[in-house]
C-alpha cells in the first residue's frame, strides 16, 4: 500500500461546518487501538476516501460499545456506555452508520434501539458490496487472480445477523477462487474470542478454539483466510503462526484485499 | 360380566390419562416458577417457526440421515395414532374394528394399509437410531453428561416404539376376521401364518396384542414426563415462545436500564425518599443463579429439551476439551427445576430452601466461563432452544451480584470504565491511527 494521506473528518469538524456527512464510521477499540486492526480501519478509509463517500467519524468522542462487557455479564457498565454513546449519536443526529466490526456492528444494531439509540447499521462489507451495486466502487483488477481464499464467518456477523452472502460476494469480485471450509456460513466455527474470551486465557481443555479453526481453514489449501472481523484477525493470525504457516497463508480483512486492487 | 372388558377399560383409560393430566399440570406450575416474560409480540412470526421448525422439521433435516429417519417416525407415530381413536371406541363400547362398520371396506383397507407400511417404516427408522446410538456409537451420544437416566431413556423409547409398532402388526396378523376381509393387511398377510390356524389362539394371540398395545401407548404417554421424550409436545410451544429477534440480540435488563438513568438525570436526587404513597421496590436479583431467576421460556427450554446434542456438537469450547456442553446446561435446569418442584410438593406448596441452587450445585462457573457466545448451539437447536441465555444470566449473576468475574475479565471492564476500551489506552488517543 504506497502512502497516502488519509481524509478522516470528526463530527465535531463537520458540525462546525454546518455539515452532515452520509454515514457515521464507528471506528471501534479494536479499529482503533490494535495494531493489526488499525491496518483495516485504514484500508477501508481509504476504499472511502477513494470513491468519495462522505463520512465522518467520532473521533475522540467515540467510546467502547460495551459489547464485551455485556457478553462478560457486567449490564451495568454495557448500558453506561451505551447511554453516553447513545447521547453522542442522537446530538449528532446520525442517521445511518458502519463499522468494521461485527461486536460493534451487532451491538449498535440489535441492542442500541431499546435504549434510545435508533440507526441503520451496515457492515462495512455490506457497505462495500452496496458500493459496487451501485457502481460507485469499481474493482478491475487482478492482484488476487488465481488465488485460493477461504472466508471465515465472525459469528456475530454471519449466525447473530445472517450476513452470510455479502463478503462472498466482494471475494467473488476479486477473480479469486473462493473455497468454503467443511464448517461454513450458519455452521462456522467461532474462532474463539467471542464473549469477551479475547480478554482472557482460555479454560482448561485439549486446545484452543482458533487452532481448531484454523485446521479447518488449512485443510481448504486456501493462500489467504480472509475474515470480516478484528477480534477473528488476530485469532487466525495467531492459529496461523501456532500451526507454522504464516509464510504460505495469509490471514487479511476482505476491506484490505479490496483496498490493495485499488491500489492504495 | 358381559361389560367388565369395557368397564376395565374405561378404569385404565380414565388412570392413564388422569395422571398424565395431573404430570402436566405439575409441569405448568413448575414452569410459572420462572420469571413472566412477554411474548406477545410478532404472533404471525411465532406461529410461522411453529409450523416450520416443530410441525415441519426443518431444522432436523440439516443433518439429512437423522433428520429423514426422524420425519418417518414423526409421521408414521402421529398417523398410526388415528388407530388409537378406533381403539379407544371399540374398548369403550365393546365394539370390534367399528372403522369397518362405519367406512367403505377398500377406505378402511387403505387407512390400515398405510398404517402397516408406516409401522414398518418407523420399526426400522427405531432400530437404525438405536444402531446409531449403542453399535456406530455416535460421538454426541456418548458425552459425559449422558450417562445413567438420559443414557437409558434414550433406549427405553426406542425399545417401546419397537414393541408398540410389533404389537400393532401383530394384533392386525391374528385378527381372523381382518384377514379374512383381505383388505388393508398389506404387511400383516405375511405375519400371519406364523402364528397357526387354531381359531381359539389367535384370537387369544389378538386380544392380547390389542390390550398391549393400549396399555403400551398409556404406559408411553406417562412416561413422556420423566422423559427426554416430552419434546414431541412441547417442541409445539417452545418453537413458538422462541425469540424472533436477530440471534445477536441479547436483552437489555430493564432493572438496570432504570438505574442508569437515574445516575445519568443530573436532576436525579440519588438519596431522595421515595415519594408519598409510593412504596420501596425490593432491588431486583440481578442475572440468575436458580431456576427462579430464568424466565418461563428459558425453563419451557429445559423442559423441551430432548438431549439430542447438536448443540453440544457445535460447540466451540466443547469441541476443543473444555466442560461446558450446551445440552448439560438445559439438563441441569431441568433437574434442578424438578427438583424443586418435588420440594414444593413435598412441603404443602410452599419452596423450603435446600441450600442448593442450579449455580454451582449444578452447573459450575468454569463451564459458564468458556462460553464464546458464538449461537451455534442456538442455531444447531431443532426445537429452538437456547442454552445461550442462561448462560448469559449466570454470568450476569456472576458479575453484577458476586463480582466473581475472572480477573483478566476484571481489568477489561475497569479499562472500558476508566477509558472507554478494553485495553488500557487513553481516549484521547483514540484517532491516532490516522496519521500512524
Amino acid at each position: 500500500m504506497s502512502e497516502t494521506t488519509l481524509t478522516v473528518p470528526t463530527m465535531a469538524e463537520l458540525m462546525v461546518q454546518g455539515k452532515q456527512p452520509e454515514v457515521l464510521f464507528w471506528v471501534g477499540s479494536a479499529g482503533s487501538y490494535d495494531d493489526r486492526a488499525k491496518k483495516i480501519t485504514k484500508a477501508f478509509v481509504k476504499i472511502l476516501n477513494k470513491v468519495g463517500v462522505s463520512f465522518a467519524v467520532l473521533g475522540t468522542e467515540e467510546s467502547c460499545t460495551g459489547d464485551a462487557a455485556k457478553r462478560a455479564g457486567n449490564e451495568f457498565l454495557f448500558q453506561m456506555q451505551a447511554v453516553t454513546n447513545i447521547e453522542i449519536l442522537n446530538a449528532y443526529e446520525i442517521k445511518k452508520i458502519v463499522t468494521a466490526c461485527p461486536h460493534s456492528f451487532n451491538t449498535l444494531k440489535n441492542e442500541y434501539p431499546s435504549l434510545g439509540g435508533v440507526y441503520e447499521v451496515y457492515h462495512h462489507t455490506e457497505f462495500l458490496h452496496q458500493l459496487i451495486k451501485d457502481g460507485r466502487l469499481k474493482i478491475a483488477s487482478n492482484t488476487y487472480k488465481g488465488k485460493r481464499i477461504t472466508f471465515h464467518d465472525p459469528c456475530y456477523l454471519g449466525r447473530a445477523n445472517e450476513v452470510y452472502e455479502a463478503p462472498r460476494h466482494l471475494l467473488k469480485e476479486l477473480n479469486v477462487e473462493l473455497v468454503e471450509m467443511k464448517r461454513n456460513k450458519r455452521s462456522a466455527l467461532c474462532c474463539g474470542a467471542g464473549g469477551a474470551q479475547m480478554f482472557k486465557e482460555p479454560e482448561k481443555g485439549d486446545m484452543d478454539v482458533n487452532v481448531l479453526r484454523t485446521e479447518d481453514a488449512l485443510k481448504t489449501k486456501a493462500n489467504i483466510i480472509a475474515t470480516g472481523c478484528p477480534y477473528c484477525n488476530t485469532m487466525m493470525t495467531d492459529g496461523v503462526k501456532f500451526k507454522e504457516k504464516e509464510d504460505e497463508v495469509a490471514v487479511m480483512d476482505v476491506a484490505e484485499l479490496i483496498a490493495n486492487t485499488q491500489e492504495l | 360380566m358381559e361389560y367388565l372388558p369395557n368397564i376395565g377399560f374405561v378404569i385404565i383409560l380414565i388412570l392413564g390419562i388422569g395422571y398424565f393430566a395431573k404430570n402436566v399440570k405439575k409441569l405448568i406450575r413448575n414452569i410459572k416458577l420462572g420469571q413472566d416474560v412477554d411474548v406477545s409480540d410478532n404472533k404471525s412470526q411465532r406461529w410461522k417457526n411453529m409450523v416450520m421448525v416443530a410441525l415441519g422439521q426443518s431444522k432436523m433435516v440439516r443433518r439429512p440421515i437423522a433428520g429423514i429417519l426422524h420425519i418417518v417416525v414423526y409421521i408414521g407415530f402421529i398417523i398410526i395414532n388415528i388407530e388409537v381413536l378406533e381403539i379407544i371406541i371399540d374398548g369403550i363400547f365393546g365394539t370390534h374394528r367399528i372403522g369397518l362398520s362405519v367406512l367403505p371396506t377398500s377406505v378402511y383397507g387403505f387407512l390400515i394399509g398405510a398404517f402397516e407400511i408406516l409401522a414398518v417404516l418407523v420399526f426400522v427408522s427405531v432400530t437404525l437410531f438405536w444402531i446409531r446410538r449403542n453399535i456406530i456409537r455416535l460421538q454426541r451420544f456418548w458425552k459425559s453428561e449422558m450417562t445413567s437416566w438420559p443414557k437409558n431413556d434414550g433406549n427405553n423409547i426406542l425399545y417401546f416404539e419397537m414393541v408398540l409398532m410389533t404389537l400393532f402388526l401383530v394384533m392386525n396378523a391374528t385378527d381372523i376376521h381382518f384377514q379374512s376381509i383381505n383388505s388393508g393387511n398389506l404387511i400383516s398377510q405375511f405375519i400371519s401364518p406364523w402364528f397357526g390356524d387354531s381359531e381359539s389362539l389367535l384370537h387369544s394371540i389378538e386380544r392380547g396384542a390389542w390390550w398391549l398395545h393400549i396399555i403400551g401407548i398409556l404406559i408411553f404417554l406417562n412416561y413422556l414426563y420423566f422423559s427426554k421424550h416430552l419434546h414431541i409436545l412441547l417442541a409445539f410451544p417452545n418453537t413458538y415462545y422462541a425469540s424472533v429477534k436477530p440471534k445477536g440480540t441479547l436483552n437489555n435488563l430493564e432493572a438496570v436500564t432504570k438505574e442508569v438513568m437515574l445516575m445519568m438525570d443530573p436532576n436525579a436526587d440519588p438519596f431522595a425518599a421515595p415519594a408519598e404513597g409510593e412504596t420501596e421496590e425490593e432491588p431486583a436479583k440481578f442475572g440468575a443463579s436458580d431456576v427462579h431467576d430464568l424466565n418461563r421460556v428459558q425453563l419451557l427450554n429445559a423442559y423441551t429439551c430432548t438431549e439430542c446434542g447438536r448443540c453440544t456438537s457445535a460447540c466451540p469450547a466443547n469441541l476443543t476439551g473444555k466442560k461446558l456442553s450446551p445440552r448439560k446446561i438445559m439438563m441441569d435446569t431441568r433437574d434442578r427445576l424438578e427438583e424443586v418442584g418435588k420440594n414444593i410438593d413435598a412441603n404443602n406448596g410452599e419452596f423450603k430452601d435446600d441450600g442448593k441452587q442450579l449455580l454451582n450445585d449444578y452447573i459450575t462457573p468454569e463451564e459458564i466461563w468458556a462460553c464464546t457466545t458464538c449461537n451455534a448451539c442456538v442455531e444447531e437447536c431443532p426445537v429452538s432452544i437456547n442454552p445461550l441465555s442462561i448462560i448469559v444470566e449466570m454470568r450476569r449473576y456472576l458479575v453484577m451480584e458476586q463480582s466473581a468475574a475472572p480477573t483478566e475479565l476484571n481489568n477489561m471492564m475497569t479499562n472500558i470504565e476508566n477509558n472507554g476500551a478494553p485495553w488500557p489506552y487513553s481516549q484521547m488517543d483514540r484517532l491516532n491511527w490516522k496519521n500512524e
